[in-house]
């Protein structure tokens, strides 16, 4: 059922798009219509999928890569107070700085490759995954603690298997944030310099006034995107049950 | 009297399973302990009979819990005075713990939870996790092993926090309102299969209830005041667990009530409140 809702709201958008084309009668280059964008991906399917593995392939890294440093770091701050007190401040002081305008910079130190992309997507990612997952190591329900304490739990144990999992359900809120994010630093470094990806694909289509074929690019990264996002969910749902009954799925 | 000897081995061949031979007694002398400024035992001599249930019960906020904290070892800074096993041991592994709420892990199914002692110890063994699920078939919840708490009745996890603290064969256990958040008829099932499962264990437990004192208590302590003080042990007739309709047990509940009531309006500064 929710999957009916989702393609009645994309239905629905292609329709009012569809409408606002033909009304106010936009020229192509502008707003192409849903039909020649159709069109566009179509003929441009082959450049379309590789462009899109490209991207797909640094987001999906860039998630793994970005997920393990969050999560081991909000584990060392946890096992290691003191540790805590030097890193917080510099995680905090490095969400000051704008991940966007370090993709230059990315970009000479890592390369126009795939590289510098995925470091883009791991810089975005990182914040969210380590935020939710020391919040909720952090906030382990006494009483529990408490019980580990009268039956000798070993520490070791008392992180593996009370805090973590504990934390299980905060950390998955954080991973699904990451996931949301995560193209925008694919894309970004792509659009800052590279020769593969969606959002190379796009600005190369732009600077031949191939709008539709734009459209078709951006459509297919919203794909890519959604269905990622989605999977997560799901997997997130299915790992961690115990999680509160915010189960159903907002989209 | 029904005063029950405290040197009484003869529960031996009642035995349920998770009861050491010799429970200890637990004896507090000289017990001091503040929060800050504000002073909750000044020199408290109290003793926990040996294989026995002994129920305190008080106004809230009167140093219950704290003193059960206290005597577990997990609160230990600030604490004067010495609290001491007759068995001369230290804190260490001799204490189970129970609270109100029923603390279970959500993740892990009931026998896993029944079993999380061993687990957080690195002990987990094959012969553990069968005396667990006989304890579980005892209690009726075999049929539950495998499922996870969240499918559970409030009553019946309580059941299972019940069997994870005799899980731990410690041989004092100390309760913290362990059935009050339960609805009267499961708590006096529930109050029923704690007695007959924990007997000969020492056993503190703190209550609000005086009517589930007056069940379960072999002694029972009235703790009132700041530094609080303990009443003189009030011993019901008849052995654990008395019936709830039991006449003399539904006046003693009545008389400990009305003590309890008079104690905190003293408390509250209002001396006897009228309700006209």
């Amino acid at each position: 059922m929710n999957l009916v809702r989702l393609i009645t709201i994309a239905v629905g958008l292609v329709f009012i798009w569809q409408v606002i084309v033909l009304l106010t009668g936009v020229p192509p280059f502008i707003l192409p219509g849903p039909l020649s964008v159709a069109q566009a991906a179509l003929t441009h399917r082959g450049p379309l999928f590789d462009h899109a593995m490209t991207t797909l392939f640094e987001i999906i890294a860039g998630l793994i890569l970005g997920t393990l440093l969050g999560a081991s770091s909000a584990l060392f701050m946890i096992a290691f107070a003191p540790l805590k007190r030097w890193l917080l401040p510099v995680l905090v002081i490095s969400q000051a700085i704008p991940v966007f305008a370090l993709a230059p910079l990315l970009i000479l130190w890592l390369g126009y490759g795939m590289a510098s992309k995925i470091a883009m997507a791991v810089l975005i990612i990182f914040f969210p995954v380590t935020a939710a997952f020391y919040d909720g190591l952090r906030s382990t329900e006494p009483g529990w603690l408490e019980l580990a304490r009268v039956m000798n739990a070993r520490p070791l144990a008392v992180i593996r298997h009370i805090r973590i999992p504990a934390a299980l359900p905060a950390f998955a809120s954080g991973l699904r944030v990451a996931t949301a994010v995560a193209p925008i630093g694919a894309v970004v470094g792509e659009w800052v310099g590279s020769s593969k990806g969606l959002g190379f694909y796009m600005l190369h289509a732009n600077a031949r006034m191939q709008i539709d074929l734009m459209f078709a690019a951006l459509a297919v990264l919203a794909t890519v995107a959604l269905s990622l996002y989605l999977s997560v969910d799901r997997a997130m749902i299915k790992l961690v049950y115990w999680q509160k009954e915010e189960k159903e799925t907002e989209i | 009297m029904p005063e029950v000897s405290s040197r009484s081995t003869s529960s031996a061949n009642l035995a349920a399973p998770g009861i050491r031979p010799s429970a200890p007694g637990v004896f507090l002398e000289n017990v001091s302990f503040a929060y800050s400024d504000d002073v909750l035992f000044h020199s408290l001599n109290f003793t926990v009979k040996s294989g026995q249930w002994t129920c305190l019960i008080g106004p809230s906020g009167c140093g219950k819990s704290t003193l059960l904290r206290l005597i577990s070892g997990s609160l230990r800074k600030g604490l004067s005075g010495e609290i001491r096993f007759s068995n001369g041991n230290g804190y260490n592994g001799l204490c189970a713990w129970m609270a109100q709420k029923d603390l279970l892990l959500p993740w892990l199914t009931v026998l896993d939870n029944v079993c999380l002692g061993a687990r957080l110890r690195g002990e987990t063994s094959a012969a553990k996790h069968e005396k667990a699920t006989s304890l579980l078939e005892d209690a009726g919840l075999g049929a539950y092993a495998d499922s996870l708490p969240s499918e559970l009745s409030g009553g019946m996890r309580q059941r299972v926090a019940l069997l994870r603290t005799l899980m731990e064969e410690r041989s004092v256990i100390l309760m913290d309102e362990p059935f009050s958040a339960l609805d009267a008829l499961t708590r006096i099932k529930l109050q029923d299969l704690a007695a007959k499962m924990v007997k000969g264990t020492t056993v503190l437990m703190v209550t609000h209830d005086p009517l589930e004192a007056l069940r379960l208590g072999h002694n029972i302590y009235v703790m009132t005041g700041r530094p609080a003080q303990m009443s003189k042990a009030i011993i019901p007739p008849g052995p654990p667990p008395r019936k709830p309709s039991d006449p003399a047990i539904v006046s003693l509940a009545g008389e400990l009530l009305d003590r309890l009531a008079q104690t905190s309006h003293e408390e509250f500064g209002t001396g006897g409140v009228d309700r006209s």
